[in-house]
This record gives structure tokens, C-alpha cells and sequence, in this order.
């Protein structure tokens, strides 16, 4: 049940709103984070949030030293990602370099690469990966193989060039097409992402901090003595940090669209009515931390305890369909990823409203269900 | 029950699990009274006013205040009490007026209210200089006069001061008490814990709690007379000795 407001409740939130922006905008020690950090967030994260692996350190022995042995090795030094092209005379000097950090690649050419190859069309390389970082390994694996294998289709070609064979089996090739985001750009992919992330993250400390400040200055008591109705004061409270919130959404998107010249393929009011409806589950997980705890230190821990888990597990950084299954179904639970899908979704792919329904739904139901906990949960009399 | 008397307490008690805060105290409080609710630190002063201001519930006894009673209309209570307490409770980052124009809005007053009362207060208090000031750089004296005065702003049936002149100079806590006079002569009701036994003899009538029970409770003179002492720090020295 959800009584009808009246105009004395829309007077009474007008003063603590009123209070509310007068403080944040006099606090010299909070204003600085509230419009610097997003911007410094989105600036550096963007950048170095990537996974792409560039600057690999590259090392080859090459047993062979043919005209084939050194086309292959130009392949790898044509390659952009491949830097520092290391010639070891012998495994041994080899391998002390890997287990040195200076090597993150080996390729071991054998002895009669060349001849072999001629001879028989086959022939095996080896690889040696630094597998301490095995997301990086995976990559360079990756890149290793597709170098190989360009190198490769050339020798066939070359090699159905200069004999007369019959007539080679077809390769058949993959071409892969990327859609919505064709240049495998990592910030077109990011930047939607870490906009979700500070967007979360300031509203969800400034509303948590806020209430339990005013418990812990003792400024919350008097106002329990005084007749204010529980949803006058809430509103009145969580309203400013929803405007910042809805503000910071604004900074963001300009940034994202100067800076790095994100497309907005999608509709602007669709990503503002998403947020603002988001803003307000991120508020009510506020707010509802806050009446749990004495101290703004204990709001904070608990804060971010769950804003490490809500990031690692919103499928920005790790795809949620490769987490386990369990995993998966918590992660229905994170309202970070719906919103990290929806600003994918919106920004890059130009979805409509049918599209986010669903995400929309279920953030409307948790918007709801939190704040009826965080206005339950607040007492005036204990 | 007498339409002369604002609070009303019988049987009053407050558990925190085993621990009996509050052992069924039982007074009533006249209307334009200065009621003086004395005791040791810890004797359960804060935590039976608590009750009676509607933000902590009894957990047994009956107490009706400004006519309302503690258990179900709490919420109405508040609207016919002013409080001021222990802890310095403006707010240290808005000025003066600001501080004035916040309360008088939750309390529902009008603009217009807000605009006269802050003039008027400002005034009394001799703040001109400092109404723009923020709250924070005032002296103390001068914040617990601004708070006192902050809790009249509705004009309450009855206020609630728990030990609003801890810390103050000799001459402001004069002032204060002043402030308090003027107060009851208005016919508002107030109600105050103090250790000062001096500000005891101000009372009209006082109340000593002993571990969460009432030992004592008449006039300042009255009480001298039972325990043949010329103080009421004397009396109180007696009572909190056991």
C-alpha cells in the first residue's frame, strides 16, 4: 500500500533536498570526487582496461636459416603485435631468457625446415608460450597460429605455382564479420562499461555514506524526533544523488562521445530512462546498507564488498556465458549486469525499447523491491 | 489523569536483553512545569527521555505525553515536542539561517512562519552578525542557545533538554537558564537533565534516578528539608551513595 502524497510531503522533501545540495556543493572534500573521479575513471580505464595483447616479446631459433625459415620469421616482424625480435643460437639461451621475463613467445624452427616442407607439404613447429598470465597465452596463441597459417596458404600458392601437381583439396576458409563494433575496437566495447561503473559506483557510496554521517553526527536523532513521515525524508534524501547520478550519466556520454568517439548508434531519452530507473536500485542498496550499519567505515566495507562482486560478475571484464552455471544465476541478481547489457546494447547496437524489456523489467522489480526494504528497514524509533 | 498534567508515566520500563535500563518509574509532569530529571551517569536519564520523546519503544508500562500515548502515537507526539540533545545536532555545515529554515520546514511551518520566527530568534539570540555564519565556527554556547531556540521553533507543548549546558561557561549557562524562564512563562512545559546541582535549584520540581529507578521527586526545597541539607548537591550526594 503506498499512501497518496500530499502537498505538505512535496514541501517537506523540497527543505531536505534543498539541505541536501546545499551540503554536497559546500563540501570541499566531496565535490572534487563526485566530478573528477568519473572523469580520470573513464579517461584511464578505458585505455588500459583492454584485452587486446600488444608489444609481445618475440624470440625464435631457427635451426634451419633458409630463404623459408627467414619469410616466416618477417612474418612475425611485419606483425604489429610482435615486437623485439630476438635471434637465440640455442635453446638453452632460450629458455634462460623465457624464465627470465624477457621472451613471451618462442618459435622453435627445426633443422630442414625448408627441404621438409618440399618434400613431404608438412612440417611441425614448436611454440613456446609464458603461460603465467594464461588470458595473455591464450591470445598470443592465437596470434601465432594465424600467422603460421597465413604463412602457410602463401607457401601453397608458391609451392602450386613453381610444380605441376595435381589439382590440391580446397581449403576451406572461416572469415569471421564483426558486427555492431567492426573494428574489434576495445574502448567501443569498454567505454559503455566503465560508464555503468562509475555511474554505480558514486551513487551507491555518496546515498550509502550519507544517512549513516547523520547517524554517526547525531543530526539523524533529531531528526527522528521531529514528525517527518519515513518516505518525506527518503525521497528527500535519495532525490539529490539521483539528479548527480543521472548527472554523471550526462558527463559520461559526452565524454565517450569526445574522447573516444564512441558511436551512439541507439536512442539518448532509451539509456536515460533505463538509468534513472537503475539509479534508483543503486540508491535504495544505499540506503538499505546504511540503516544495517553505525559507521560510515562499516558502510563503506560493506559497499564495496558488494561492488566487487557486482563488477566481476556483470560480465564487463568476463563473458557471464563462460562462467559456471551457479555463477550464472547469481549474476540474475546483478543489477550491474543488466545495466552493463543495456548500455552495450543501446550504445553500439542501437536496440529499442521492446529490445531492453526485459532488462527493464527486472531492474523496475528490483528498484522496487529494494527501496520497500530500505524504507521498511529505517526506523524512527527503535 | 488531570487535563493539567502533559506527561504522565506509570510503570515505565526499558530491557536491553537482561539489563533493565529503566525500572518502572511512574511521575507526572505538570503543564508549564520546570521538571529537573536528575541522576548519575548511566542511572538511565537519556534512555527513559528517549521513551518519552517517541524514538525508542517501552518495553513495558503505560506513559501518555502531550496527550498522546508513547506506544501507538508516537509519530503525533512529535509534533507537539521540541528536543534538544546531548550531542551538538545541527547541522555544522549550514549557516545559522539555514539551519533555522530546515527544521521550520520539516516541522511544517510556512515560508512566511520560517521568515518571522528565523528574524525574531536571530534577534533574541543577538546573532545578527553570525545568521550567515556556518553553524560550525560558532562557540558552543552559542550553538546549544541556537539548538534550544531551534527546538521551539513549532511551538511545542513541552521541550526536551538533555544536558544542554554540558561544557558551557558559567555565564552563558545563566543565559541559558534565562532562556528557560522565559520558556515556561510562555506556558511551555520543559523538561531537563543536568549534573549541575545548582541548575537543580532552578527546578520546580526535581527527580533523582538511582539505577534506573526514581529515589526522589518533589520541589528542590521540599527535598532539602527530607534530607535536613542545605544543597540539593548534598541530597543528590545521598541518593546516588545509596
Amino acid at each position: 500500500m503506498i499512501p497518496a502524497f500530499t502537498g505538505s510531503d512535496m514541501k517537506t522533501i523540497l527543505y531536505i533536498v534543498q539541505k541536501e545540495f546545499k551540503q554536497i556543493f559546500r563540501n570541499k572534500g566531496m565535490l572534487p570526487i563526485i566530478f573528477v573521479m568519473p572523469i580520470l575513471q573513464l579517461v584511464i580505464l578505458s585505455n588500459a582496461a583492454t584485452f587486446e595483447v600488444k608489444n609481445i616479446k618475440f624470440g625464435y631459433i631457427d635451426n634451419d636459416h633458409t630463404s623459408t625459415s627467414r619469410a616466416l620469421v618477417e612474418r612475425f616482424d611485419a606483425s604489429t603485435y610482435f615486437n623485439v625480435l630476438t635471434d637465440f643460437p640455442s635453446e638453452a639461451l632460450a629458455s634462460a631468457a623465457m624464465l627470465n621475463g624477457e621472451v613471451d613467445v618462442l618459435l622453435h624452427i627445426p633443422p630442414y625446415f625448408e627441404r621438409d616442407l618440399q618434400k613431404e607439404k608438412y612440417n611441425n613447429l614448436g611454440v613456446t608460450i609464458n603461460a603465467i598470465d594464461g588470458a595473455a597465452a591464450g591470445v598470443e596463441n592465437v596470434y601465432v597460429t594465424q600467422i603460421v597459417q597465413r604463412f602457410n596458404q602463401n607457401l601453397k600458392i608458391d609451392l602450386f605455382q613453381v610444380s605441376d601437381q595435381e589439382i590440391q583439396p580446397i581449403n576451406i576458409e572461416t572469415i569471421p564479420l564483426f558486427w555492431y563494433n567492426e573494428t574489434l575496437n576495445y574502448k567501443t566495447f569498454m567505454v559503455p562499461g566503465i560508464l555503468v561503473l562509475l555511474v554505480t559506483m558514486i551513487t551507491l557510496f555518496l546515498s550509502g555514506m550519507n544517512i549513516v554521517r547523520e547517524k554517526e553526527i547525531g543530526t539523524l536523532e533529531q531528526i527522528n524526533v521531529t514528525p517527518i513521515k519515513k518516505r518525506e525524508f527518503i525521497i528527500g534524501k535519495l532525490f539529490p544523488f539521483w539528479i548527480l547520478g543521472v548527472g554523471l550519466l550526462t558527463v559520461g556520454l559526452v565524454l565517450a562521445k569526445v574522447i573516444f568517439h564512441i558511436p551512439m548508434v541507439g536512442s539518448l531519452p532509451l539509456m536515460y530512462l533505463y538509468t534513472s530507473i537503475y539509479i534508483l536500485v543503486v540508491l535504495g542498496i544505499g540506503l538499505f546498507i546504511s540503516n544495517f550499519t553505525e559507521t560510515q567505515q562499516q558502510a563503506m566495507f560493506i559497499s564495496w564488498f558488494f561492488i566487487v562482486i557486482f563488477i566481476l560478475m556483470s560480465g564487463l571484464f568476463t563473458p557471464i556465458e563462460s562462467m559456471p552455471n551457479w555463477a550464472q544465476i547469481i549474476t540474475q541478481f546483478n543489477p550491474i549486469r543488466y545495466f552493463v547489457e543495456v548500455m552495450r546494447m543501446v550504445m553500439l547496437k542501437g536496440s529499442e525499447f521492446m529490445d531492453i524489456l526485459p532488462q527493464l523489467f527486472k531492474t523496475l522489480l528490483y528498484a522496487i523491491i529494494m527501496n520497500g526494504l530500505a524504507i521498511w528497514s529505517y526506523k524512527k524509533t527503535t | 489523569m488531570s487535563n493539567n498534567h502533559v506527561i504522565k508515566v506509570e510503570g515505565l520500563t526499558k530491557m536491553f536483553g537482561d539489563f533493565t535500563a529503566v525500572n518502572a518509574i511512574t511521575f507526572e509532569v505538570k503543564k508549564g512545569e520546570i521538571f529537573g530529571f536528575l541522576g548519575a551517569n548511566g542511572a538511565g536519564k537519556t534512555t527513559a527521555m528517549k521513551m518519552l520523546i517517541g524514538i525508542s519503544t517501552p518495553t513495558a508500562g503505560k506513559a501518555n505525553v502531550a496527550g498522546f500515548d508513547v506506544f501507538t502515537n508516537a509519530e503525533d507526539i512529535k509534533k507537539n515536542i521540541g528536543y534538544m540533545s546531548q550531542k551538538f545536532a545541527l547541522y555544522d555545515d549550514l549557516t545559522v539561517k539555514e539551519n533555522i529554515t530546515f527544521f521550520g520546514g520539516i516541522y511544517g511551518l510556512s515560508r512566511k512562519e520560517i521568515k518571522g520566527k528565523s528574524e525574531i530568534l536571530i534577534k533574541e539570540l543577538e546573532m545578527e552578525k553570525a545568521a550567515n555564519k556556518l553553524v560550525g565556527s560558532l562557540p558552543l554556547g552559542w550553538k546549544q542557545k541556537l539548538s534550544f531556540s531551534v527546538s521551539l521553533l513549532h511551538d511545542p507543548k513541552i521541550v526536551f533538554l538533555d544536558e544542554p549546558t554540558g561544557g558551557v561557561d558559567p555565564i552563558t549557562r545563566r543565559q541559558f537558564w534565562e532562556m528557560i524562564y522565559k520558556t515556561a512563562n510562555r506556558g511551555t512545559t520543559v523538561f531537563v537533565t543536568t549534573h549541575y546541582m545548582d541548575e537543580a535549584e532552578y527546578c520546580d520540581r526535581v527527580s533523582i534516578m538511582v539505577n534506573g529507578t526514581i529515589e526522589a521527586l518533589d520541589t528542590p526545597k521540599k527535598l532539602k528539608e527530607r534530607f535536613k541539607t542545605d544543597t540539593m548537591n548534598d541530597v543528590f550526594l545521598k541518593l546516588a551513595r545509596g
